[in-house]
């Protein structure tokens, strides 16, 4: 991030850290989370899910800061982040297997 | 169980049938009330308003009756028994969400205090003339249970009979009164709270996540769980199946339509009711309810004085109709006798039932006033020849 | 929403399913709307509301009409109840008058609750009703393939004037507060966050509450006028929208295609329905008055 000078607090500040996770099924491509994320993580992917939808894939790695704007504007509950404290790994299962886990394209 | 003593205005009164009707219903344990005024129905709202904050019951008149149907049905799915009382138009506007209460199977009674019809018609005066949209007033599939009290003290009793019935079979009952009986006044004995037995909404036993909204038990009746008691149920007008949710197809018509009309079909032997008098050897059985019935026991004795020999059939529960008596009476007799304040509406179910074997005459009084005894009675002695 | 998520649902569900899935029938998800239909962004921000308020769910009722957002009654994993065309209100009256405990939202759409109960809607406001009404204004009649409706604006198009609506439209926010409603507020469904803040603050007030979504109809609405899909009608209320909190209501009114006036209009105290019923018969019948209890009037051995 550019900074015109460096904030004081600028050590305390914790940037949080986001693993977006997209069940794609649910998925019926209409695009808001792509447009409206604020750090323009995610585009929507060539893919089709099984009702024949483009749903997104993350192409920014690391950079999802767990705003939620995604999931409070996915209109089909196809998408969610989650906080990520500390590189807790290990693989996370979605219902149907498609976890996008954090720094990882769809 | 016994029903609440708060109620219960226990004594020897001088009622007229709105009045009676209304303290029947809070004897019958009802404690919410919607309404819409209507002459001649709102004296049982007027009673049920001056009554009810005294026993933790609460009414409302709403804005319209259609608001008084829907208010009811969501009343009712609390466990709260709950009522609306109007009279012809309102009884058409309600036709809608007496429907949701049959399909949804909201236990809940309607008042129909008749008067004259059809549209404004004559508000003070009586007719009969909506029995059949008693039966069929809302559109598509459904049974439900009516019944048509003859005095005040009948209107006092019957209602409770009718909440009873309602709890039983998870019906909207459909209470027929008229305005004679309505706005008569007779001596009703309204007995002690405790001799009085009420049916208390049957609720299910099971957790919530075992629990279907929809299951039938052995009469073909779900179990009930009330709304606030973390079943998380879901209810809904469209067809449904046994979770309560829309299911659009044919085999969940069939499922749960053709249960809503079996559940009264096949316990209809259990539901029907009527008072039955010298039917054996009879040459002619009259068929009445309501204010009818009364001045048809003028004109039966009429006829009984010229030598003819009359039986009475008089129903207390219209809805289901009694087919298999009425049948069985058709091979026996010579004629059947109907008078009604209609130009012919229990007629033809008695002409239905008789299938042809005994004739179903009319004596018709258009409205506005009751028969002639002598009218029936000459119809009677012409129909003994 | 906090930086750290450390909500109870996301624990409970852990990393595979969506977090508010605790609140929705699981069962019947993926939903019937459309694709860029808002009805589920508003959703998801009512269930996240529902949450963040920390009510007892099982006192929480909610209650639909018919129409699309009609349908919404059907996805809460709350003690629903899909009712007639308009009688929603009346029906949550019913509910809430019969079990004074209980919590009643409305949740429908804006020709479901103005249109054909439109008599309902003013009469509860007008009685304070302690109801919360939620309803998702699309601007047309969705679910039956896209008719005018009271909300449609001047020269909308739909199936039923094809040639342009020349009917002045209702304001809804103006039509609420001018029947006493206790807390009026429009948002679009782009305002995820403060729709969120909205639905929890009227969660916890009384009264008559309105809250009124603008949300896209990408099959009907948007279609029928040429405006693209959802995504386009998303796109206009992030461009044409403007929060004035307190606005006056006669001023709120929405032209087609033009500026759309959001935020909380009217926030006020006023005794409920329910208030006024006990405060006047406890003034008049004294210890005679036997409220209706609070768990409501099931008779029961």
């Amino acid at each position: 991030m550019k900074y015109w000078r460096k904030p004081l607090d600028i050590d305390q500040i914790q940037i949080p850290q986001g693993e977006v996770h997209i069940i794609a099924d649910r998925c019926k491509g209409c695009g808001f989370c792509v447009e409206y994320c604020p750090k323009d993580v995610l585009v929507m992917s060539e893919e089709f899910n099984r009702k024949g939808y483009h749903p997104p894939k993350v192409v920014k790695d690391g950079e999802c800061v767990n705003c939620n704007l995604c999931e409070m504007i996915c209109p089909d509950f196809a998408i969610f982040s989650l906080s990520v404290e500390n590189d807790s790994g290990g693989d996370t299962a979605a219902e149907d297997g498609q976890t996008v886990k954090k720094g990882e394209s769809a | 169980m016994k029903t609440d003593p708060a109620g219960v205005l226990t004594g020897v009164h001088y009622l007229d049938g709105d009045f009676a009707c209304g303290e029947g219903a809070m004897a019958a344990g009802c404690r919410f009330v919607g309404g819409y005024p209507i002459t001649p129905s709102t004296e049982v709202v007027e009673r049920i308003s001056r009554r009810f904050p005294m026993m933790g019951g609460v009414f409302i008149q709403m804005e319209d009756e259609l608001a008084s149907m829907a208010a009811i049905v969501g009343a009712s799915w609390t466990g709260t028994k709950s009522l609306t009382v109007t009279s012809g138009p309102g009884f058409s506007l309600m036709m809608e969400n007496i429907g949701l209460a049959a399909m949804m199977e909201t236990p809940c009674v309607v008042v129909n205090v008749q008067r004259g019809g059809p549209s404004t018609g004559l508000p003070t005066m009586v007719g009969q003339a909506d029995m059949m949209q008693a039966r069929w007033g809302s559109h598509g599939d459904y049974e439900l249970i009516t019944l048509c009290p003859q005095s005040p003290q009948e209107a006092f009793d019957l209602m409770i009979d009718a909440f009873n019935l309602s709890e039983l079979y998870r019906v909207p009952v459909m209470f027929m009164m008229d305005e004679c009986v309505g706005h008569m006044t007779e001596k009703v004995v309204i007995p002690e709270a405790d001799e009085i037995e009420i049916v208390p909404r049957k609720l299910t036993d099971k957790p919530p996540g075992e629990f279907q909204p929809y299951v039938a038990d052995e009469r073909l009746v779900p179990e009930f769980a009330r709304a606030g008691d973390g079943y998380r149920f879901h209810t809904t007008g469209l067809t449904h199946d046994e979770r309560g949710y829309p299911e659009m197809s044919v085999k969940a018509q069939e499922k749960h339509v053709g249960r809503l009309v079996e559940k009264i079909r096949a316990n209809a032997d259990q539901i029907v009711r009527f008072e039955e008098d010298d039917t054996d050897g009879a040459d002619v059985v009259l068929v009445t309810y309501g204010i009818t019935a009364r001045v048809a026991q003028m004109g039966r004795e009429l006829a009984q004085e010229q030598g003819v020999k009359v039986g009475m059939i008089r129903l207390i529960v219209v809805w289901p109709f009694p087919e298999k008596r009425i049948s069985e009476l058709a091979g026996k007799i010579k004629a059947f006798i109907v008078p009604e304040i209609n130009y012919g509406q229990i007629v033809l179910e008695v002409e239905r039932c008789a299938a042809g074997r005994a004739p179903a005459i009319l004596v018709s009084h258009g409205g506005g006033g009751v028969h002639e005894p002598e009218a029936i009675a000459e119809a009677i002695v012409r129909a003994a020849k | 929403m906090s930086t750290v998520k450390e909500s109870p649902v996301s624990e409970a569900v852990g990393h595979c399913e969506h977090p508010v899935s605790p609140y929705l029938r699981m069962d019947r998800i993926p939903h019937i709307w459309c694709p860029t239909c808002g009805i589920g962004t508003v959703v998801k921000c009512y269930a996240t509301a529902l949450e963040e308020a920390g009510i007892d769910l099982d006192k929480m009722m909610i209650v639909s009409g018919i129409g699309c957002t009609g349908r919404v009654a059907g996805y809460m994993n709350l003690d629903a109840f899909h009712t007639t065309h308009g009688r929603a209100i009346p029906f949550a009256t019913g509910i809430k008058l019969s079990r004074p405990e209980l919590g009643v939202t409305v949740f429908s759409g804006d020709g479901d609750l103005t249109g054909i109960g439109g008599n309902h809607f003013i009469h509860a406001a007008r009685r304070q009703m302690d109801v919360l009404v939620i309803l998702i204004n699309n601007f047309i009649y969705g679910m039956t393939g896209g008719q005018n409706a009271p909300t449609t604006p001047l020269g909308a198009r739909s199936s039923t004037m094809p040639f342009g609506n020349f009917e002045p439209p209702f304001n809804l926010p103006h039509l609420a507060a001018s029947c006493g409603a206790a807390y009026v507020a429009r948002w679009t469904s782009l305002h995820i966050r403060r729709l969120t803040k909205a639905f929890r603050e009227a969660i916890d007030r009384k009264g008559f509450r309105f809250i009124e979504v603008i949300a896209p109809c990408s099959t009907l609405y948007a279609r029928l006028n040429k405006l693209g899909t959802g995504f386009n009608l998303m796109q206009f209320y992030h461009d044409n929208s403007e929060i004035r909190h307190g606005a006056d209501t006669r001023e709120v009114d929405i032209g087609f295609q033009k500026n759309i006036v959001c935020g909380k209009f009217v926030d006020e105290d006023k005794p409920t329905f329910q208030d006024r019923m006990h405060q006047h018969y406890e003034e008049i019948l004294k210890e005679r008055y036997v409220p209706m209890a609070p768990e409501g009037g099931w008779i029961h051995e």
